[in-house]
């Protein structure tokens, strides 16, 4: 039974539908004439599924068709055919233009869509589904229904069903309706639960009404999934560029103890960087554009934190232990870098292209959709994570940077180079500023103000999650990231950000020191 | 810490006069000098004269007396407690937004839809005040709430704050994160409070016409008023045992909860008190520059009055108010002059001052000043702290 099903399904996709050709009267009518007889003859051909109608509709788009005597010719590139045969003519001395005005042009254009529903692509039937989603009527029925029997995939011919229904709800006779109700309790798609919530409002009969309610309630128990596990990306989403913007703090602030204002300006020459080696690539290697972030990722940490290693030498070095200074004069440092970056970019948003790879996303249910930049992030963040972690966890440097931060003397005498590793620790928390500006160039707008959005929620993360703790950082970003978001939905995006903030001053109330408390000694200095 | 420095019997004859007879003598005549002799410049003298003080001048002053008042209180809080606020931009904008609410409403119909209610509620379709300018056709209320509403917000924020001993960076960072969201609050146009054009186009102040020449020096000779007397009152809290206790919790916190002292009750005030001393001279900004908008409330108004009071001075009282008129006059100057270097200047100004010049303008006048044996004994203090 199976195999001969699965044979039957090989014919109907191999075999083309039946043909039926396109006389030429209705050639004619359709062509010229009364816009009602025309739109009528252009319905009743299209529902035959004559595939040789496509040339034709097309011509008529482009004005290319010229009538004569109730026949209709198409000329095109010097060359006349006949519309309803295909074959070569000579045109007529009287030919006369045809008129496509808007009314009879939308037609043409869903009847092109209608006519793709029969296309053996199955790429083009689907894409015709959604083409129609909006812009068919009643007219169209005959060759819908004909295009699902014929419909062999499964998947393609749930998604006519529902189309026909979307379209037999707006049908004049009552039964249809309810039957097309019920039919449309099965769908699962936004654009559907808009459409029933429109009916529902000017269904004059009881019983209609009784099925569309209990279809758009069904609906909205399929949707609501998508939008909470929508409101659960989003949250993660922002979660990962907020770790990314914290996990630089954790090192500058956290470990060094040093508060840099400048951060969020640092993140801008990452994101700058990116836009420069975007740039470059666009115009020697045009052909390798899709990989320009390979080498943007290195590009912004250098860039950064070269910056940031001159700001220590220069700047912070000799404010260590005033943190009230260091904030003052990181402050300065911000309002310098992003005049230069105006004076050197000009001070609109510059734009940053995604890599081809990037752009578009996973469709995981009818309403949700994973964008792949915002998937890209997350992974990102989760790598620079580890990364970090390893770096601090397992290497001489990080090993070094925890013994100056434990107790600087002691390390000083057994002879770690101090200042050296300072200058490296702040190199290394803005080169890491870098690689989250290059990951906001990706999802946000490249501009000198860049920063100054992300400063203040990022601080929260290191206050909320305590000093010198990465996996506090993480915890915190996670968290903040997803309760913005859900508060978001709830109460808007300004409420939110209050009570995330009147959240955070209560929570300090009963853990001052964070999510994780460095304990003994060290967390009173 | 040189302050510290000083014998018990100075301390006495300062503290029972407030000011020595030179110190009395600089305050009258500043107080002259911004109540009489400015108006007379501006009023009487003829225009064509040198000695006229043009309206854009003392407009321009005024501006900066509110300004310095803002770092007069940054200071209290800052300079002599050791507590940075990134949020006094907030206090100032509140007491601008309460005199604005009380303006707003003495347009009466003259607005361009001639309306009982401010014109940015037409536009929104509203048909009634909201709650909260329920006081606003009262002066009086109203400038109790310039008073009260920065007051009560430090105080239940600064309760919460201190109480859990946040200090240091983690207490500037919450702050500046409060103006934050309070700027982002004021943004919208449902909290009632004119979105982000904020309010605009007064038109008169207790029945005066508000742009007219007279209504503007009045403001001004009260502004300079105000500041004489919230440096008298400055000037009387350090010197007070109160003011000593707040030197002290700046030196030392926690040496001083070892004595016996609870700083809370401390902290709490001073913070209330920099609060209203800020919201007071946001009441009597708004007037004189004819608009309040949210924008007072953004991170960078509020870091920028710390700066004024660290390019002045910190724990010094007449630095601050140096400093505001140094900071601003610059930037007017070069805003016009040359805006694309002002950040650059204002940014390097952080810079220089927090490296090179801790003590702030009048820290480099006393250094001038002093004979080479008090500069060696304050180089000896300074390695030693």
């Amino acid at each position: 039974m199976r195999c001969l099903f699965w044979i039957f399904c090989l014919l109907g996709a191999l075999c083309p539908p039946l043909v039926f050709a396109l006389t030429p009267e209705q050639a004619g009518q359709i062509a010229a004439g009364d816009l009602d007889d025309r739109i009528k003859t252009l319905n009743a051909v299209v529902a035959e599924a004559d595939t040789a109608l496509e040339p034709f509709v097309k011509a008529l788009l482009d004005e290319a068709v010229k009538t004569s005597a109730g026949k209709a010719y198409i000329v095109a590139d010097g060359k006349t055919v006949e519309a309803a045969t295909g074959k070569p003519a000579v045109l007529p001395a009287d030919a006369e233009d045809t008129v496509t005005n808007n009314r009879m042009r939308r037609e043409l254009e869903s009847a092109i869509a209608v006519l793709r529903l029969v296309s053996p692509d199955r790429a083009v039937r689907a894409a015709a589904i959604t083409e129609l989603k909006d812009q068919v009527d009643e007219g169209k029925l005959g060759l819908i229904d004909k295009a699902t029997t014929a419909e062999t995939d499964p998947e393609l011919k749930a998604r006519l069903q529902l189309l026909r229904a979307a379209v037999l709800i707006s049908s004049d006779d009552p039964a249809k309706r309810l039957t097309a109700a019920k039919a449309l309790s099965g769908s699962s798609s936004p654009a559907t639960r808009s459409l029933l919530l429109e009916k529902l409002g000017s269904e004059p009969d009881a019983t209609v009404k009784a099925a569309i309610q209990a279809a758009l309630d069904s609906v909205q128990g399929q949707l609501v999934w998508g939008e909470r596990l929508g409101l659960l990306f989003t949250g993660l989403s922002l979660g990962s560029i907020l770790l990314l913007v914290a996990l630089g703090l954790a090192i500058t602030y956290g470990l060094m103890g040093v508060i840099n204002m400048a951060h969020g300006e640092l993140m801008m020459i990452g994101a700058y960087a990116t836009y420069v080696v975007q740039n470059l690539f666009k115009n020697y290697l045009p052909g390798a554009f899709d990989g320009y972030i390979l080498v943007a990722i290195p590009a912004a940490f250098l860039a950064s934190a070269l910056v940031g290693a001159v700001l220590e030498r220069t700047v912070i070095r000799w404010l260590y232990g005033r943190p009230l200074e260091t904030l003052l004069a990181t402050w300065g440092i911000s309002l310098v870098l992003m005049q230069a970056v105006r004076s050197i970019f000009g001070a609109q948003n510059v734009g940053v292209e995604n890599p081809a790879w990037m752009s578009g996303g996973v469709q995981v249910l009818p309403n949700l959709v994973l964008p792949y930049n915002r998937l890209a992030i997350l992974v990102f963040a989760a790598l620079v994570l580890l990364a970090m972690a390893a770096l601090i966890g397992k290497t001489r440097l990080g090993l070094f940077v925890r013994a100056v931060t434990q107790n600087r003397r002691m390390a000083s005498c057994v002879g770690v180079n101090t200042s050296r590793i300072d200058m490296l620790a702040f190199a290394l928390g803005a080169g890491i500023a870098g690689l989250a500006g290059c990951a906001l160039s990706q999802v946000g707008n490249v501009g000198p103000d860049l920063g100054q959005g992300y400063i203040v929620d990022s601080f929260m993360v290191v206050v909320l999650g305590g000093v010198g703790q990465l996996a506090g950082t993480v915890y915190a970003a996670l968290g903040l990231g997803l309760m913005n978001k859900l508060l978001e939905g709830w109460a808007g995006a300004v409420l939110a950000k209050i009570m995330v903030l009147v959240f955070i001053v209560v929570f300090i109330q009963k853990r001052p020191q964070g999510i994780f408390a460095v304990k003994g000694r060290s967390a009173e200095a | 810490m040189s302050t510290v420095m000083m014998s018990p019997q100075a301390l006495q004859q300062k503290r029972g006069l407030l000011l020595g007879v030179r110190g009395w003598t600089a305050v009258l005549s500043a107080l002259a000098v911004l109540t009489v002799l400015i108006p007379l410049l501006n009023r009487v003298v003829p225009a064509d004269s040198v000695f006229h003080l043009s309206d854009y001048a003392v407009g321009l002053t005024g501006k900066i007396l509110c300004y310095a008042i803002c770092a007069l209180a940054m200071d209290l809080i800052w300079g002599y407690t050791g507590i940075l606020s990134l949020g006094h931009g907030l206090f100032f904008a509140l007491g601008g937004y309460g005199m604005g609410m009380y303006l707003m409403r003495q347009i009466g119909r003259d607005g361009n839809y001639k309306s009982d209610l401010p014109d940015f509620m037409v536009f929104l379709n509203w048909k009634d005040l909201p709650w909260t300018w329920a006081l606003s056709d009262s002066f009086i209320a109203q400038m109790a709430l310039v008073v009260l509403v920065p007051g009560l917000l430090a105080l239940v924020f600064g309760w919460f704050a201190f109480r859990s001993r946040i200090k240091g960076v983690y207490f500037s960072i919450i702050t500046q994160a409060l103006t934050y969201a309070a700027m982002l609050l004021f943004f919208r146009n449902e909290t009632g409070f004119g979105g982000n054009n904020g309010f605009t186009d007064f038109k008169r102040i207790l029945g005066q016409p508000i742009a007219t020449p007279t209504t503007r020096i009045t403001l001004f000779i009260i502004t300079g008023a105000t500041l004489v007397g919230f440096y008298l009152l400055a000037r009387w809290i350090v010197n007070s045992k109160y003011g000593r206790v707040l030197q002290a919790i700046r030196d030392a916190e926690t040496r001083v909860m070892f004595t016996g002292y609870n700083p809370l009750a401390y902290k709490l005030s001073i913070w209330t008190l920099s609060a209203v001393m800020c919201g007071v001279a946001g009441a009597l900004y708004v007037p004189q520059v004819g608009i309040i908008n949210p924008s007072e409330m953004s991170p960078s108004a509020g870091i920028e009055i710390a700066i004024w009071a660290a390019v002045g001075g910190r724990a010094t009282l007449i630095g601050p108010i140096i400093g505001a008129f140094f900071v601003n006059g610059a930037k007017s100057w070069f805003t016009v002059a040359f805006p694309e270097f002002w950040l650059y200047f204002l940014g390097a100004l952080f810079i220089a001052v927090t490296l090179f010049l801790p003590q702030g303008i009048v820290g480099l006048f006393k250094r001038f000043s002093r004979s080479a044996a008090d500069t060696a004994n304050d180089a000896a203090n300074r390695t030693h702290a």
